[in-house]
């Protein structure tokens, strides 16, 4: 078998590499944050909370950006799954109440992981069946996508109203995890926002593996970019799809426990109130791109945080700011990823 | 002639209000060599994705190793063993040349001397197998979009303008790994502009026009005759020699 030599002449190119311009502007946003806050204490403080509420975004947002991604769905409904994730975990802390005033750090990891695996458990159900009865018929109507998963997010809150009523209910944090950690005289840092970066880190973590290490993950990034190429190689996206979307709708469940526990409160719209960020994320960060969104959060998290502290009234308009500022420098997202 | 592999009849393709194909016939011989030819628009891009189920056909019959395809998913003609070249490619430029023919190996990974035998093909995938695809040249896509599809045995392999904007180099090459396939068995049916390489490897030929086929029988006949050529392809000899 003869080697084809012309293929020599053709210039040797470069490996491709991990864009590292956005993970330096998280680092730049906070530096240049510090001598506007004033004090380094409050830097820290404003810092760990922000990378917390980033990482929470991130658990919530990713589902969405996999989904937006690979199905060109506009899911709209999201957003109600954050919030059966929050109100499961009370099936949880309401007949074991004991275990979240107890003392003992084991029965206090115990329940929030119990909380986590029944609203990742009913809101991934609750996905397929989203998946199966409102959005399979209105695949690649973008417009109809967005009206009628609206009014998925509608009846599923309604229900929600309907078991758990219209009163915030107040969720109490496990013994061990409430109160802060001092490090040095003047700085101290929640406990919960630790375990909230920790949990973001591992979901993130375990997505890359997922998706850089398995054939299922293999499967994922090519159907983001081409799911016709997909399927024409002989694989059924649709089975793919219904996976992503189960997973992604679990995701936000756990973000829903992540969320409500930093709140302590629990309200029927707080999934709704948070959508908008999330779809700001997923936008800044590029559509279908995972480490798009993890900068995405972590940006749109430091950005209203400290906006918040150094001027009030910037904070109301810093997430579009932000957004505005990423598309024009990069149109498709701060990780475009490429689509046929 | 041996029984066709593939067979088309009075098959018609609408993609929205336009109607694209109308009435295709066309006989794939099993272990040949078939070059579709046409002007732009006469359907031949169609052809092929109706074949694989992407555009559904609204009328006809296509058979594949006896089997009626007309209605069957994309997933499951392709599980039939039938593989295809899109014209613009389609590889995975954010995955890897490796990952790209790992997922076109749907057992898995790929056979080692089958690796091997792809690379003695197209030496440059060698060269850049954990680079993302996305960085390889114009034509290095295009070995690695043809690679996929030899990635496992498969019965036939549909192939949509492989020289497209290449360099008259890089066509050589081309034109000489799809002789490995043909040499190694593989039915092919090759949708093709570029008259001077269709001659070089066609065994047959079918030549369409607004959504017909034409003309079709064997390339040495179309590649002797300079008037029907004229008459079909509106070739002249000139210029494209």
């Amino acid at each position: 078998m003869s080697a084809p030599a012309a293929e020599n002449k053709e210039p040797v190119i470069a490996a491709m590499r991990i864009d590292w311009i956005p993970v330096a502007l998280v680092a730049a946003v906070a530096f240049l944050a510090l001598p506007l806050v004033g004090s380094f204490s409050t830097w820290v403080t404003l810092t760990v909370a922000a990378l917390a509420m980033g990482m929470m975004i991130f658990i919530m947002a990713s589902g969405l950006t996999l989904v937006f991604g690979l199905m060109d769905v506009i899911n709209f409904g999201h957003g109600v799954f954050i919030s059966v994730g929050a109100y499961m975990s009370l099936l949880v802390l309401w007949p074991l109440a004991g275990w979240v005033d107890s003392p003992s750090i084991v029965l206090n990891v115990a329940v929030l992981l119990l909380c986590i695996a029944v609203s990742m458990i009913v809101a991934g159900a609750l996905g397929w069946g989203f998946e199966r009865v409102i959005v399979r018929p209105v695949y690649g109507q973008h417009l109809k996508q967005i009206l009628v998963t609206m009014g998925g997010l509608i009846i599923v809150e309604q229900l929600l109203l309907v078991f758990f009523g219209g009163n915030p209910i107040a969720i109490a944090l496990p013994q061990s995890f409430r109160g802060g950690l001092s490090f040095g005289p003047d700085i101290v840092v929640e406990r919960y926002r630790l375990i909230a970066v920790a949990v973001g880190l591992v979901v993130f973590l375990a997505m890359l593996l997922v998706l850089n290490r398995t054939r299922i993950g293999l499967l994922v990034r090519a159907g983001v970019e081409n799911p016709e190429m997909v399927e024409a190689l002989g694989y059924r996206i649709r089975r793919l799809f219904i996976g992503v979307f189960v997973a992604g709708s679990a995701l936000a469940g756990l973000g829903g426990v992540m969320w409500g526990f930093y709140q302590q409160t629990l309200t029927v719209g707080m999934g709704l109130q948070v959508l908008v960020l999330i779809f700001i994320v997923v936008i800044v960060g590029g559509l279908g791109s995972i480490g798009g969104c993890l900068i995405g959060s972590l940006l749109v998290a430091l950005i209203a945080n400290y906006a918040a502290f150094i001027e009030p009234k910037i904070a109301l308009v810093s997430n579009i700011g932000l957004m505005l500022a990423v598309l024009l420098w990069r149109p498709e997202g701060l990780y475009p990823v490429n689509k046929a | 002639m041996s029984e066709p592999l593939l067979t088309m009849e009075g098959v018609h393709t609408h993609i929205g209000r336009y109607h694209i194909l109308q009435g295709v016939d066309l006989k794939v011989p099993r272990g040949g060599f078939t070059v579709l030819l046409g002007r732009n628009g006469a359907g031949k891009t169609t052809t092929l994705r109706t074949i694989m189920g992407l555009w559904k056909a609204s009328h006809g019959h296509i058979r594949f190793a006896g089997d009626d395809v007309t209605a069957r998913a994309t997933p499951d003609i392709a599980r039939a063993g039938i593989a295809y070249v899109p014209e613009n490619m389609s590889i995975f430029s954010g995955l890897t040349v490796r990952e790209n023919l790992a997922l076109a190996a749907r057992s898995g990974e790929i056979d080692d001397k089958r690796l091997e035998w792809i690379f003695s093909l197209f030496p440059a995938l060698q060269r850049f197998f954990d680079l993302a695809a996305g960085a390889l040249s114009g034509g290095q896509k295009q070995m690695l979009a043809i690679a996929r599809a030899l990635a496992e045995p498969r019965e036939l392999i549909l192939v949509d303008e492989p020289t497209k904007g290449l360099a008259p180099a890089i066509v050589g090459n081309m034109i000489r790994a799809f002789r490995e396939v043909k040499n190694a068995g593989t039915t092919v049916l090759l949708v093709e502009q570029n008259f001077t390489a269709a001659r070089l490897l066609g065994d047959t030929v079918a030549v369409m026009d607004d959504g017909r086929i034409v003309h079709s029988g064997a390339m040495a006949d179309l590649g002797a005759d300079q008037a029907l050529q004229q008459r079909l392809l509106g070739l002249n000899l000139d210029t494209h020699q």
